[in-house]
C-alpha cells in the first residue's frame, strides 16, 4: 500500500511507499499473533513456527483439504506389514543447497529428529526402531509393532527432511540458517519483527507457487493486527479472534476463512496424577457425569465465541475423518444432574477449585460453566493463573480441573495417546484404565478404517462415561484475508499452504 | 567536579552487580519451570531432563548465577533459549530500535512540553494557562496502548497516512523509518511532554519571581530575553534532571508501545521473554537497560554541572 498525504509537515514529502519490488511475482505478508520459537524443524515446537516453516522444509508426506495424506518429497508408500512401512522417494528433488533428496537423506533427517539434542520429534518416532536404505530413492521404516499411526507422523514435522550437508555444517546452529527442500527458502530472520523466505528456481513444484517472497510478521495485539490487515499492511491475518471475525466480514476490502480445526477444548480433571491423591471430583465419575449434564456447551460458544467455535463432547471434531456421527452429542439435563450428585451423597455446594489460563476468553468459558454449574450445586472456585503457571501446577498434580486447550493431530491417536495413556508424560489427568489402553493400541495396530472406527467408539463411549476430560469445543481457525488473495484452501491444522494461492489480477 | 563524577562513576559496578542479582533471583520466583514451557506440547519427561541438563537448570542456583555472570564479565550473555540466538546479538539489533523510539519520543516530549511549560508560566491564570494544562493533564491522563490503537485506526487504517506497524531501521531506508516510528514516538512521547510541561512551568513560576528576573526587567531588557536567558535558564537545571530520568523510563517503559506497534524494541522482546521463560534474554536485556539508566544519570549529573556554574567548583 501507498500512504498518502502524511501527517506531519516534516513527512509530508516523503514518498512512503516500499521501493517496488525487482521480482515479477509479488510479494506476501503474514501475521500471526506470536514469534516463532527456534526455526529447526527438529526442536521447533511452535504452531507458528511450522507455519513458517511449512512453506521451506517440506516433509515426506502432506493433508490435503480433506485430511488425507498426500505424498510431497515422497512419491508413493506401500505398508509391507502392519510394521514395515515403505516409501519411494519422488525423483531429481534437491535440498535448496543442491544436496539430493535422497534414500540416505531422509535416514539422516529421520535419525537427526530421533537423537539431535532437544529435539521435539523423539515422541512422534517413538515407535521406529530402523531406517533402512533400499536404493537410493526407497527408504524401508521398521516399527517396534504395529503402528499405522507412523505414517501420519511423516506428514508433520517429524517427516521434515533437512539437507544433511547444511546440518552437518551448521552443527546445533542449523536454526538459524535452515536448508530444505521446499518452493521457498531461508532468507533472513529478525526476531520479534520478521521472518522472510524467498521463492527457489527451479523446484519440482514451483511453477505452483505465485509470491517471489513470504514475509511473517509476528503482531501480538489481535485488534492492532486487524488494522494492519484493513490498512493493507498485511495480506494474511492468520488469527482472527471469534469477537473480530464480524468486522472482517462486514469488510468489503477483506474476507473470512472459517475453517474447523484438529484440536479440542476441555476441562481436565485430575484423577491422580504424580501419584498425589485425588479428592472425590476426581475419583467418583457421578460428580463428573453431574458437571457434564450440567453445562451446556451450545451457550458456551454462543456466549463467548460468538458461536465461532464448535460445541463437542468428543476429543476430535465434526469434520475429523475419525469422528462418530452416530454417538449423541449431550443436552444439558439439570434434573438428571441433581439425581446424580445426591447418588454421590456429596455435601452441597461442591466446591470444585478450577484452574483457568488468564487470557478473556478461558476466564469467560470458565465464569459461563460457573453459572451453570451453581444450578446443580457445585461451587466452581476460579483460580486463574498465567498458562505457563497452570502447566507447572498440572505437571504437579497440583489442581483439581484445570480448563486447557490440545492443539491436536491430525489421527485420532494424537489427541488421545499423550493425553490419557498410562504413563504418558502429558497426561496430566493420572489416567490410569487398562481396558483404555489396550483399545488404542489396538487402534493402531491396523489401517482398516473401519475396524479402528470401531475401535474408536469404544474408546469415545467409554470417555464419555468416564470423563478423565469433559471435552467442551472444537476451536475453528479464522483467518482474514485480503480479498485480492484467491486459491487458498483450508486445511484443518491451521497451516497456511501456499500451493496455488495468489493475487487476483 | 572531577572527583564528584568519579565518585559517582565508582557507585555504577556495586548498583549494577546488585541489579544482577536481583534479576537472577526475581526470576526464580516466578512460577512455572522453564523446561516445561520449552518442550512445547509433548513433554516426554526424557526431552525435559535433557533440556534442563543442557540449560544447567540441574544445577543449584549459585552455580547458575555464577556460571552467568562469569560469562557476562567475558562480553558473552549466553543464548536465547527459545530462539536459539546468542543474546549480544538480539541486545545489537533492538537497542537501536529502543533507543531511536525513545529519542524521537524525547524530542517530541521536549519540543512540545518544554514550550507550552513556559507559556504557561509566563501567561499565568489566563487562557493560554488553561489550555495548556488541560493538554497536559489530558496527555497524563491518556494509557499509551488507548491512544497507540486509536492513531493506528485513524491515520493507518481510515487516512492511510502512516503505515500502522512494523520498522525499517534508519541506516536501510531513513524515510520508512521515520514513517514507521513517528506514531510510536508520539504516543511516547506525549504522556512525558506532559510531566515536563508541568516541572517546567513549576520551575518556571518561581524562576520569575528571583531577584535576579526583577533585575533583568529593571536593566531593561526585552521580556523574551528575560524569560528565555535568565528564566529559563535557571529553571531548566531540574527539567534536565527529571529529562534524563524519563530518558532512562523510556527505554524500559516502551513495552506497551512497541506491542502496540510491533516494534521489534526492547520491549516486545522482554515480553516475549518473560511469558516463554527464557531467562537470558530477560537478565540480558534488564541488565542493559539497567545500565544504559545509570550512564543516563551519570550524564544527567554532568549536565546539571554545565548548566549550573555554582556546582563547578564542588
Amino acid at each position: 500500500m501507498t500512504y498518502r498525504t502524511p501527517l506531519l509537515g516534516l513527512l509530508a514529502a516523503l514518498p512512503l511507499a516500499l521501493p517496488a519490488a525487482a521480482q515479477e511475482l509479488p510479494q506476501l505478508r503474514v501475521a500471526f499473533s506470536e514469534d516463532a520459537d527456534v526455526m529447526d524443524p527438529t526442536t521447533g515446537r511452535a504452531y507458528v513456527q511450522r507455519v513458517a516453516l511449512l512453506n521451506m522444509c517440506e516433509s515426506l508426506f502432506d493433508y490435503n483439504s480433506k485430511m488425507q495424506i498426500v505424498p510431497r518429497l515422497a512419491l508413493s508408500y506401500e505398508w509391507a506389514d502392519a510394521q514395515t512401512l515403505v516409501v519411494k522417494l519422488r525423483p531429481n528433488v534437491s535440498f535448496n543447497d543442491g544436496t539430493p533428496v535422497d534414500a540416505a537423506a531422509v535416514k539422516y533427517s529421520i535419525e537427526r529428529h530421533q537423537t539431535f539434542t532437544g529435539s521435539a520429534r523423539r515422541g512422534d518416532l517413538g515407535s521406529l526402531t530402523a531406517v533402512e536404505i533400499v536404493d537410493p530413492l526407497t527408504v524401508r521404516f521398521k516399527l517396534k509393532g504395529p503402528d499405522v499411526v507412523f505414517l501420519s507422523q511423516l506428514g508433520v514435522r517429524a517427516g521434515v527432511l533437512v539437507s544433511p550437508t547444511a546440518s552437518e555444517a551448521a552443527g546445533k546452529d542449523f536454526g538459524q540458517r535452515p536448508v530444505c527442500a521446499g518452493p521457498y527458502r531461508f532468507l533472513e530472520r529478525v526476531a520479534q519483527d520478521r521472518i522472510v523466505l524467498e521463492k527457489v528456481p527451479n523446484y519440482w513444484d514451483g511453477a505452483n507457487y505465485h509470491f517471489s517472497r513470504i514475509t511473517f510478521r509476528p503482531i501480538a495485539d489481535s485488534t492492532v493486527r486487524l488494522a494492519n490487515l484493513r490498512a493493507g499492511a498485511i495480506d494474511i491475518n492468520m488469527s482472527v479472534p471469534p469477537t473480530l471475525a464480524d468486522e472482517v466480514r462486514k469488510d468489503p476490502k477483506l474476507k473470512l476463512y472459517t475453517f474447523d480445526g484438529i484440536g479440542y477444548t476441555g476441562l481436565t480433571v485430575n484423577m491422580g496424577r504424580n501419584n498425589t491423591t485425588p479428592g472425590p471430583f476426581g475419583t467418583d465419575k457421578r460428580i463428573r457425569q453431574a458437571f457434564d449434564l450440567a453445562i451446556d456447551r451450545e451457550a458456551i460458544v454462543n456466549v463467548v465465541f460468538n458461536g465461532v467455535h464448535a460445541a463437542n463432547a468428543y476429543p476430535v471434531p465434526a469434520t475429523s475423518p475419525f469422528f462418530d456421527a452416530t454417538l449423541p452429542q449431550p443436552k444439558r439435563d439439570v434434573a438428571r444432574a441433581k439425581a446424580l450428585m445426591a447418588a454421590a451423597g456429596v455435601k452441597l455446594p461442591f466446591v470444585v477449585p478450577l484452574t483457568v489460563i488468564n487470557n478473556p476468553e478461558a476466564v469467560q468459558v470458565a465464569e459461563v460453566m460457573q453459572s451453570m454449574v451453581a444450578e446443580v450445586g457445585f461451587e466452581l472456585k476460579l483460580n486463574t493463573m498465567e498458562f505457563v503457571s497452570t502447566l507447572n501446577a498440572a505437571d504437579k498434580g497440583d489442581y483439581v480441573g484445570w480448563t486447557v486447550g490440545w492443539t491436536g493431530r491430525p489421527d485420532a491417536d494424537g489427541n488421545l495417546r499423550d493425553l490419557l495413556y498410562t504413563g504418558a508424560g502429558t497426561n496430566y489427568v493420572g489416567y490410569k484404565n487398562p481396558e483404555f489402553d489396550t483399545l488404542l493400541d489396538q487402534a493402531r495396530s491396523t489401517a482398516d478404517m473401519a475396524v479402528r472406527m470401531a475401535t474408536y467408539r469404544k474408546i469415545y463411549t467409554m470417555l464419555r462415561d468416564d470423563l478423565p476430560i469433559i471435552y467442551l469445543y472444537s476451536p475453528r481457525w479464522n483467518f482474514g484475508m485480503a480479498t485480492k488473495v484467491e486459491g487458498f484452501d483450508p486445511v484443518a491444522d491451521g497451516m497456511l499452504r501456499l500451493g496455488g494461492v495468489k493475487f487476483a489480477r | 567536579m572531577r572527583g564528584h563524577l568519579g565518585v559517582r562513576f565508582a557507585q555504577v559496578i556495586p548498583t549494577l552487580l546488585l541489579v544482577s542479582i536481583m534479576v537472577f533471583c526475581l526470576q526464580q520466583l516466578m512460577p512455572g519451570d522453564p523446561a516445561l514451557v520449552l518442550a512445547g506440547e509433548e513433554r516426554d519427561p526424557e526431552v525435559l531432563e535433557q533440556i534442563r541438563r543442557e540449560l544447567k537448570l540441574d544445577q543449584p542456583l549459585v552455580f547458575q548465577y555464577f556460571y552467568w555472570i562469569g560469562n557476562v564479565l567475558q562480553g558473552d550473555l549466553g543464548f536465547s533459549w527459545r530462539i536459539r540466538q546468542p543474546v549480544t546479538e538480539l541486545v545489537a539489533t533492538k537497542l537501536p530500535v529502543t533507543l531511536q523510539l525513545a529519542s524521537m519520543a524525547f524530542i517530541i516530549a521536549v519540543f512540545i512540553g518544554v514550550p507550552m511549560g513556559v507559556l504557561s508560566a509566563v501567561k499565568k491564570n489566563t487562557f493560554w494557562d488553561y489550555l495548556a494544562n488541560g493538554i497536559g493533564l489530558a496527555g497524563l491522563s491518556t494509557p499509551n496502548f488507548w491512544l497507540g490503537i486509536m492513531l493506528i485506526l485513524l491515520v493507518s487504517v481510515h487516512l492511510g497516512w502512516l503505515p500502522p506497524s512494523g520498522y525499517v531501521p534508519l541506516t536501510e531506508d531513513w524515510r520508512q523509518s521515520l514513517a514507521t516510528t513517528i506514531m510510536p514516538a508520539f504516543v511516547l512521547g506525549n504522556a512525558i511532554s506532559a510531566v515536563l510541561m508541568r516541572h517546567t512551568r513549576s520551575a518556571m513560576l518561581t524562576a520569575l519571581q528571583q531577584d535576579y528576573v526583577r533585575t533583568a526587567r529593571a536593566k531593561g531588557l526585552s521580556e523574551h530575553l528575560v524569560v528565555i536567558k535568565h528564566a529559563l535558564r535557571n529553571a531548566l537545571v531540574p527539567v534536565v534532571t527529571l529529562g534524563a530520568l524519563e530518558l532512562g523510563t523510556l527505554l524500559s517503559g516502551a513495552v506497551l508501545t512497541e506491542q502496540v506497534f510491533s516494534i521489534p524494541g526492547f520491549g516486545k522482546m522482554i515480553v516475549d521473554a518473560v511469558f516463554n521463560r527464557d531467562y537470558p534474554v530477560v537478565q540480558g536485556v534488564v541488565l542493559v537497560t539497567a545500565t544504559v539508566y545509570v550512564m543516563l544519570n551519570l550524564v544527567a549529573d554532568v549536565l546539571y554541572v554545565m548548566i549550573n556554574p555554582r556546582l563547578r567548583g564542588a
